[in-house]
């Protein structure tokens, strides 16, 4: 009956080793998800100086952003300058984390280089928005260089057509990240075994074949990790449109992001349909990386 | 993620560095470049008001969004001594400035937290002065967190010779007078001289107020303007001159309702767009300031007198401003144009220096006489006006001389505030946001109303719009 284990258990060290985490995880993570989830079902926002509510609604508040349909628009929008900073931005990762980690270039001035394009990242989105709003407004250096140049004749109104907007939005995306891509996929294409590439040179592959057969399917795990990463954070895209476009999104909101539609909402301190938002919000997110997920795993071997 | 969110923190820094040269935020400069005399003798007010208890207070808090109150205190009260930039002493009370700027909407979030927590905050830390601005006066003045100027024992006869659309903005829908202001913002059509004579052959005030006398002589010599290579102005400067003359508030019944004016706003400033007369630049940024210097070809703005001082970078020598080269005159419509108000808050521990801070840079004539010939504010004064604009003391420099004081209190007398609502602020703000879609073409003029709505009912929940 009394038998005892001589087989001293060290689980418990792991437990007490994971209390941090979790506390941390509970105070900070789990409690505001649980009450944004708690909270969207609440009437509850200020007018003026009265606070309305909370008075319970149910599901009122995912009824009225699913009925004003501007989630659809919003989501779109933030996916076009997603995919419109991120795919320029991979290339470029990609192209510069091969040079970077082939020995057989001698690159020199590595640390230079990689230093100098991880900066953009170092400096605060707002700042960046608001000198590419200078550099780009009606009478800014960008329309007198054009114009003394011939390219137009007036002054170009960078804020008030819509692709030129994004298009300034994602370029602020790709050039503010593509650095800290760059690092992440030169770890990828470091941890990748040198006695394949060798192999494959002493098979007479090219570099392109190099590139394709080997660096590229030896690094799809971070690949992964880089696309989820960057998808998320796309979906999160506020502070570069919001500053760029004064809060608005314009012209016509084509710019609007979901988190800057959530910002307006926060105006009034409209918890409920804040919080409403902030689950729809959650739960594309979730999907949306699933479906990379699985999409970029799918293909295992074929 | 986390720099998201510093820089989150950071936008209100940067965008109200950005914004510093504009509303009423260059005081500073120029204030303190005047010698802080105070020649003025001001007497205490004599009359004894018994129900106004003892100060018990040893801190004075005072909420404000930039520091011109601040700069007219320091130059114009009795007895104020500066500590450094957010902190002076009146006597044995210390005053604390707790200054947000209002871009974003922080300043009133910020006093909004501080008056919902006033009760209970220790005595040190509840607020007792207050500024507000006329958009979003009502919503602070409807409240029991402002406190009505007679309960503090401020009499009608004190503020006789106030103008009466500075009262009528804070007055609450009971009636009671919680605010007052040292400046009546009364605005006009402030015309560069150079481009006057180039277009219209003259710089003369009255001979050009006849070319802009109402909307359609306005339009006429926009088009003229637009012929000599100028633009008039931005479509955002006209806005303030329809929307103070509109027939209705901007909220009735919980429901927006847009006026036929805003809508002539609209109809016009498009057509004139469209012509290239005017233009859709946001009011301070880079490309509406171009036009305070002679190359930027832009023939007037629309401002009332804080402009003069505050907007017009008159200590740039590139600048139309330092050369004397602007002119005043009234415009299509008068109008007016911001003004700040100083509030009590209820709960204040210095009842008794509050209301003398409040009649001493409000009331005192001596004091406004000061205000205005130093800081060419347009003051709160009746008899001040007259006396200013039949005198020398009234000619502006930055106006080649001209003494627009006439012209200001005349605007003052006409403005009408009957259709404030605690929503203009939002209101008129969505409104040019939505309108600039219509203007720049991106939009339908009945696509970029429906924008409007939508941006209302975001920030208000509790309207509706259709």
């Amino acid at each position: 009956m009394n038998k005892k284990s001589k087989v001293v258990s060290y689980n418990k060290w792991g437990y007490i080793f994971l209390i941090p985490f979790v506390v941390i995880f509970l105070i900070f993570q789990m409690i505001p998800l649980v009450s944004t989830i708690y909270n969207s079902f609440f009437e509850n926002y200020r007018s003026g100086l009265t606070q309305i509510g909370p008075n319970f609604i149910g599901l009122q508040n995912y009824a009225t952003i699913i009925t004003n349909g501007d989630l659809p628009t919003y989501f779109v929008n933030t996916m076009i300058m997603w995919i419109m900073g991120f795919i320029p931005q991979i290339v470029l990762s990609l192209l510069l984390g091969a040079w970077f980690t082939d020995p057989s270039l001698r690159l020199k001035c590595q640390t230079f280089f990689k230093t100098v394009i991880y900066l953009p990242n170092l400096i605060m989105a707002s700042a960046f928005a608001m000198l590419f709003f200078t550099l780009f407004s009606d009478s800014g250096p960008i329309n007198s260089m054009l114009i003394q140049m011939g390219v137009f004749k007036e002054a170009y109104k960078f804020m008030g057509n819509e692709w030129s907007v994004r298009t300034l939005i994602a370029t602020m995306n790709c050039l503010m990240w593509f650095g800290n891509t760059t690092i992440l996929l030169m770890a990828g294409m470091l941890g990748i075994d040198p006695s394949l590439f060798e192999a494959a040179q002493v098979d007479g592959a090219t570099s392109t074949q190099i590139f394709y057969r080997i660096t590229l399917p030896l690094l799809k795990p971070i690949l992964i990790f880089v696309m989820i990463t960057s998808l998320i954070g796309g979906l999160q895209m506020f502070d570069v449109p919001q500053i760029l476009t004064n809060g608005t999104g314009d012209p016509m909101r084509s710019s609007m992001t979901l988190i800057m539609y959530l910002n307006k909402h926060l105006f009034s301190k409209n918890y409920g349909l804040a919080g409403a938002l902030s689950v729809f919000l959650f739960v594309i997110t979730g999907i949306l990386s699933l479906i990379v997920f699985k999409f970029t795993n799918s293909e295992k071997v074929k | 993620m986390k720099r998201r969110l510093v820089s989150l923190l950071a936008i209100a820094t940067m965008t109200a560095t950005m914004f510093a040269a504009c509303g009423s935020s260059d005081t500073a400069a120029t204030d303190t470049a005047a010698p802080a005399d105070d020649t003025a003798t001001v007497e205490a007010p004599a009359e004894e008001t018994a129900e106004l208890p003892e100060d018990t207070g040893k801190v004075l808090n005072i909420q404000c969004w930039n520091d011109e109150f601040q700069s007219r205190l320091k130059s114009h009260y009795p007895g104020y001594e500066e500590v450094d930039a957010t902190h002076g002493k009146i006597g044995d009370v210390d005053v604390v400035w707790t200054i947000t700027p209002s871009t974003d909407n922080a300043y009133q979030n910020n006093l909004d937290e501080a008056l919902l927590a006033q009760e209970s905050a220790a005595a040190d830390d509840k607020v007792d002065l207050f500024l507000v601005e006329a958009d979003y006066a009502l919503k602070y003045v409807d409240t029991d967190y402002a406190m009505a100027l007679s309960d503090l024992g401020i009499t009608d006869a004190d503020l006789a010779d106030q103008y009466t659309y500075t009262q009528s903005i804070v007055t609450d829908s009971n009636g009671k007078l919680k605010g007052s202001s040292w400046q009546a913002c009364s605005a006009g059509l402030i015309y560069n001289r150079e481009a006057a004579k180039e277009v219209l052959g003259t710089d003369d005030p009255d001979e050009v107020q006849a070319a802009v006398a109402n909307w359609d002589k306005y339009n006429e010599t926009a088009a003229k303007v637009a012929e000599a290579g100028y633009t008039m102005c931005s479509a955002n400067d006209t806005f303030r001159v329809y929307s103070n003359n509109v027939s209705g508030k901007w909220v009735q019944d919980g429901k927006v309702v847009i006026d036929k004016n805003i809508e002539k706003w609209i109809d016009d400033s498009k057509a004139l767009v469209d012509s290239k007369a005017e233009d859709t630049d946001d009011l301070w940024g880079d490309d509406w300031a171009k036009g305070k210097n002679p190359e930027g070809k832009v023939f007037c703005y629309f401002g009332p007198a804080w402009f003069f001082n505050f907007c017009l970078n008159a200590d740039d020598d590139a600048s139309i401003a330092s050369k004397g080269g602007w002119g005043y005159c009234v415009g299509p419509q008068s109008y007016y144009w911001g003004g700040t108000w100083i509030c009590a808050a209820t709960g204040t521990d210095n009842a008794n220096l509050v209301k003398d801070i409040i009649l001493t840079m409000t009331t005192d004539k001596a004091v406004l006489k000061d205000i205005a010939t130093q800081d060419q504010d347009c003051v709160n004064s009746k008899s001040v006006l007259a006396d200013l604009a039949g005198s020398d003391d009234g000619n502006i420099a930055l106006l080649g001389g001209q003494n627009p004081y006439k012209q200001l209190a005349d605007g003052a007398e006409k403005v009408d505030l009957s259709n404030i609502s605690a929503y203009d602020q939002g209101c008129n703000e969505e409104i040019q946001k939505a309108a600039k879609n219509y203007f720049q073409g991106n939009a339908t003029k009945d696509e970029a109303l429906d924008m409007f709505k939508k941006a209302i009912v975001e920030k208000y929940p509790e309207l509706t719009a259709d």
